[in-house]
C-alpha cells in the first residue's frame, strides 16, 4: 500500500526534463536578481535582490541534488510537514517575543532607543506578520498538507513542489521581516510587504494551491472531507484578496518602493475587505480546517453534525466577505456600505456559533478527556475563545458601539482574544498532536508541561484582554467627555497617561503567553528527540492499561 | 430534482468554483459601486496633488509606520469635530495611494494637524517627543534631522503616481527635483515655477537647517499641509447630493 502511493519513481526521464526546466528558471531568476542588485536604487532592494540571487542559486543546487538522489521517501510525504511544524513553533516564539517588546515599548517608550530599526512603527508590522503569516501560516500549510493526505488517502501531488512551498514561504517571511526593519512597507496594515515580495508570495501561493488541489483530485476516497473544504476556501480566497489588495506600480524594477493602484475611499474599502478577510479566511476558515480534523481525531469521536458542517461552511464563507466596512464606520466611506457591513457582521454571529457548537459537541461522549488530556483542553478552550470573540465582534460592529470602541485599545483586546485564544490555542493543540504523530512517538515528552503551557497561556490571555477592555472603554469615554460648561473635558494626552497601568498589565499578560510558548518549544524539542519525562507516565504497563 | 451536497463533495473543481463564486459576491456588491456612484467622492475646491517635497514626507510617514498609531480620519461626531476640526471628506484623500485613514489612535488624529503647531515644535517633538509632551509614548525620531533626503528618483516617484491616476503632468515630473528644492526656499529662482505648477504652497525651510535637505524637512512639510487644502468656508455639503 505504502509503496503504491508513490507511483512515479524519481529519475524517470520526464521528471529530469522538468527538473532541468525548473532549474533553468531559477538560474534565470538568479541572473535577473543579480542585475537588479547591481543597479538597485536603495539599500533594501540591493539587499533583497542579493538574497534572491542566493536563494535561486541554492534552489538550483538543491534541484540538481534531488534529481541525482532519486526518491527516498515513500508513502505520505511527511518530511516537509515536519519542517513546517518546527518552523511554526520557531516563528511563533519570535512573533510572541516581538509582541512583548512592542507592548513594553508602549508602556516604556524609552525602549524605542531613538533608533530607526526597532522603533514601534517598524516592529508592529513585524509582530503582526510574524504571528499571523509566519506562525499561523506555517501551521496552516503544514497541517493542511498533513490532513489532505490522510483524508484523501493519497501522497501529496507535485512531488518536490511542496518543498518550494515550504522554503519559498520561509523566504517570503525573511524578506518581509527584514524589509520592515529597514523601513520597507506599502503602508497597508497586514499587507505591508512591497511589490516584489508580493509577487514572490503569489508564486508560492499558487504552488501551494496546486499541491493541495492536486492531492484532492487524485484522492482515493469518494468524498472530500469537511476540513479540506475550509482549507481550500482559505487558499483560494487569500489568493483573491492578496492579488487585488496589493495591486501597485513599482517606481522602477530597481526600486523597492511602489505606489498602490487604488486611492482614498476605494483603497480604504479594498484594504478592509482584505484585512477583515485575512481574519475571516486566514485566521478563521483555515483554523476551522484544523478544528474539523484535529478535534474529532484527538477525542476519537465523529464530527457532531454533518448537516451543520455544510451550513457552517457555506454561510461562513458567504457572509464573512461582506463584513469589511465595519472597520470604516463613520468614516468618509458611504453610509450604505457601512450599513451593509454592519448588517452582515451581525449575521456572521450565527455561522460562527454554528461552527463553535459543531466543534464543542464533537466531544459528546468524550467530555472526560477534558480532565485527562491537556491537549484536548487546549483545543476546547480555543473553541470557547472562538465563540467569545465571534460574539464580541458583531457587537463591536454595531455603529453605536463602534463610535466608542473604534480607534481604541478595545479593538486590540478583541483581536487578541481571537488571536491568542482561538488561533494560538488551536495551533498549539494541533502542534501537540502533530509532533508525536509525525515523529512516531508514543506520546509527548511531557503532558505536565502542556498543562503549564495551558495555564500560562490562559492566564496571560485573561490579563491581556482584561486590561484592554477598560483601557479601550476609558479612551472612548474620555475622548467624548464634556464638562459642565460644554467643553471637551480631557486633552488627548490625558487618555494616553490613563492607559499606562493597563499597558503594563497587558505586557505582563503577553509575557506569560510568550513564556508558555517557550515551554512548548522545549516540550516539542524533547519529544522529537524521543524522550519521555522521567517518572511522569509511570511504568508503561500501567499507562497502556489506563488507556 | 433532488439536490445532494454529495455532488459538490465529490468534485474538487466544482467545490473550488462554487467557493470562489460564493466569496466573490460580497466584494463585488460593496466595492464596485464605489467607482461609479458619483457622490462617493465629493466635489470640492482646493484639492491638488502633493508637491514633490510633501510626497517625499508622506513616504517617510509611511516608512516609519506612523499609521500604526495615528489616524487621518475625523468622524462626523460632535466630540471629534470639536477636537480635530471639520470631519474628513472622501475627496481629501483622493490622491492618497495608499489611503492613510488608520485604525488606531494611540496618538491623536492627524487629518488636520497642518498649521496646528509651529515648525520648531515639530522639530523638537520629532527629536524628543517627551520634551514637549511629557506623558507621550511616541518614539523619538532624532535620525530624521540628520538623514539627507534621497531625491534622486523623485521624478520616477511622481511618474508612478501619475500612472495610477494622480494628475501629475509631464512638466511636473520633469521639474520634480527643482520643485522639491524650491519649496524649502521662498527666495529661490524657481519660486514661480513651483507656484505655477502647484499653486500657493507652504514655502520655507522646515527643519531649521537651511544648509541641508533632510528627511525631517520633508516630513514636516507633509504634516504642515495635512487637511489644509479644502476651504471649508465655501464647502457646501448639500451640493454633494447628486
Amino acid at each position: 500500500m505504502m509503496q503504491k502511493l508513490d507511483q512515479v519513481p524519481m529519475g524517470k526521464p520526464s521528471r529530469n526534463v522538468l527538473a532541468m526546466f525548473v532549474g533553468l528558471l531559477f538560474l534565470l531568476g538568479a541572473i535577473g536578481s543579480l542585475h537588479v542588485a547591481a543597479n538597485a536604487y536603495d539599500t533594501i532592494m540591493g539587499f533583497h535582490a542579493s538574497l534572491f540571487t542566493g536563494f535561486f542559486l541554492l534552489a538550483v543546487i538543491w534541484i540538481a541534488k534531488a534529481a541525482q538522489d532519486g526518491a527516498t521517501e515513500r508513502g505520505y510525504m511527511d518530511k516537509v510537514i515536519k519542517y513546517g511544524t518546527v518552523a511554526s513553533v520557531f516563528w511563533g516564539v519570535v512573533g510572541f517575543i516581538v509582541g512583548l517588546v512592542i507592548a513594553l515599548q508602549l508602556a516604556f517608550p524609552m525602549l524605542n532607543f531613538d533608533t530607526s530599526f526597532i522603533n514601534f512603527g517598524r516592529l508592529r508590522p513585524l509582530h503582526t506578520s510574524a504571528v499571523i503569516f509566519a506562525f499561523g501560516g506555517n501551521i496552516l500549510i503544514a497541517s493542511s498538507l498533513y490532513v489532505v493526505q490522510r483524508t484523501c488517502n493519497a501522497r501529496l501531488f507535485g512531488g518536490n513542489l511542496a518543498w518550494l512551498v515550504f522554503w519559498g514561504y520561509q523566504f517570503f517571511i525573511v524578506l518581509a521581516a527584514t524589509a520592515y526593519l529597514m523601513g520597507g512597507t506599502q503602508g497597508k496594515e497586514y499587507a505591508e510587504p512591497e511589490w516584489y515580495i508580493d509577487i514572490w508570495l503569489t508564486i508560492v501561493w499558487v504552488a501551494y494551491l496546486v499541491v493541495f488541489l492536486g492531492t484532492l483530485i487524485k484522492r482515493k476516497e469518494p468524498h472530500i472531507y469537511v476540513a479540506n473544504w475550509f482549507y481550500l476556501a482559505f487558499i483560494v480566497t487569500i489568493a483573491m484578496l492578496h492579488l487585488i489588495n496589493n495591486l501597485a506600480v513599482p517606481v522602477s524594477i530597481y526600486s523597492s518602493h511602489s505606489v498602490m493602484y487604488f486611492s482614498g475611499v476605494q483603497d480604504a474599502l479594498i484594504q478592509w475587505w482584505y484585512g477583515h478577510n485575512a481574519v475571516g479566511f486566514f485566521l478563521t476558515a483555515g483554523f476551522l480546517g484544523i478544528m474539523y480534523y484535529f478535534v474529532p481525531k484527538r477525542v476519537e469521536r465523529p464530527v457532531y453534525s454533518y448537516r451543520l458542517s455544510i451550513v457552517h461552511f457555506w454561510s461562513l464563507i458567504f457572509l464573512y466577505i461582506w463584513a469589511g466596512p465595519h472597520h470604516l464606520h463613520y468614516t468618509a466611506l458611504p453610509d450604505w456600505a457601512q450599513t451593509l457591513g454592519m448588517a452582515f457582521s451581525v449575521m456572521l454571529w450565527m455561522p460562527s456559533w454554528g461552527g463553535m457548537i459543531n466543534g464543542l459537541m464533537t466531544l459528546s461522549g468524550a467530555w472526560d478527556k477534558l480532565r485527562t488530556d491537556p491537549v484536548v483542553r487546549m483545543l476546547v478552550v480555543s473553541i470557547a475563545f472562538y465563540g467569545m470573540s465571534t460574539f464580541e465582534g458583531p457587537v463591536m460592529s454595531i455603529k453605536a458601539v463602534n463610535s466608542l470602541s473604534h480607534y481604541t485599545d478595545w479593538t486590540i483586546g478583541h483581536v487578541h482574544s481571537g488571536a491568542l485564544g482561538w488561533v494560538g490555542m488551536v495551533s498549539f493543540g494541533a502542534i501537540y498532536c502533530l509532533v508525536p504523530w509525525l515523529w512516531g512517538r508514543k506520546r509527548l515528552y511531557s503532558d505536565k508541561l502542556v498543562e503549564w503551557h495551558f495555564w500560562l497561556a490562559t492566564i496571560g490571555i485573561v490579563f491581556y484582554i482584561a486590561a484592554m477592555w477598560p483601557a479601550g472603554i476609558y479612551q472612548g469615554l474620555m475622548w467624548r467627555a464634556y464638562d459642565a460648561l460644554g467643553f471637551l473635558e480631557y486633552s488627548f494626552v490625558e487618555s494616553v497617561a490613563m492607559a499606562h497601568p493597563y499597558f503594563m498589565i497587558r505586557a505582563l499578560g503577553g509575557g506569560l503567553f510568550m513564556l508558555g510558548s517557550l515551554v512548548m518549544a522545549y516540550n516539542v524539542y524533547r519529544t522529537i528527540r524521543g524522550d519521555e519525562r522521567i517518572g511522569e507516565y509511570g511504568d508503561d504497563a500501567q499507562t497502556v492499561a489506563a488507556e | 430534482m433532488a439536490f445532494s451536497h454529495a455532488t459538490i463533495e465529490k468534485n474538487s473543481i466544482l467545490l473550488l468554483v462554487l467557493a470562489l463564486l460564493t466569496v466573490s459576491i460580497g466584494g463585488l456588491v460593496e466595492i464596485v459601486p464605489l467607482f461609479f456612484i458619483k457622490s462617493t467622492i465629493e466635489e470640492v475646491e482646493g484639492m491638488r496633488p502633493y508637491t514633490p517635497l510633501e510626497l517625499s514626507g508622506r513616504d517617510i510617514y509611511i516608512r516609519e509606520g506612523c499609521y500604526n498609531c495615528h489616524s487621518q480620519m475625523i468622524r462626523p461626531l460632535r466630540s471629534e469635530v470639536e477636537r480635530y476640526g471639520h470631519y474628513s471628506l472622501a475627496a481629501e484623500s483622493m490622491y492618497d495611494h495608499p489611503f492613510q485613514w488608520g485604525s488606531k489612535r494611540t496618538g491623536p488624529d492627524l487629518a488636520r494637524v497642518g498649521g496646528k503647531y509651529s515648525d520648531e515644535w515639530h522639530v523638537v517633538h520629532m527629536t524628543k517627543p517627551s520634551s514637549v509632551v511629557p506623558e507621550t509614548v511616541m518614539p523619538g525620531y532624532p535620525f530624521l534631522a540628520k538623514t539627507p533626503l534621497d531625491t534622486k528618483h523623485i521624478g520616477e516617484l511622481l511618474w508612478a503616481h501619475s500612472v495610477v491616476g494622480v494628475p501629475y503632468s509631464q512638466e511636473m515630473i520633469d521639474n520634480a527635483a527643482i520643485d522639491l528644492k524650491a519649496q524649502l526656499d521662498p527666495f529661490s529662482d524657481d519660486y514661480d515655477g513651483l507656484v505655477a505648477r502647484y499653486g500657493e504652497v507652504i514655502m520655507r525651510d522646515f527643519d531649521g537647517n537651511p544648509d541641508e535637505v533632510t528627511e525631517l524637512d520633508a516630513l514636516i512639510a507633509y504634516l504642515q499641509m495635512l487637511g489644509t487644502l479644502v476651504d471649508f468656508s465655501v464647502y457646501d455639503a448639500k451640493a454633494n447630493n447628486r
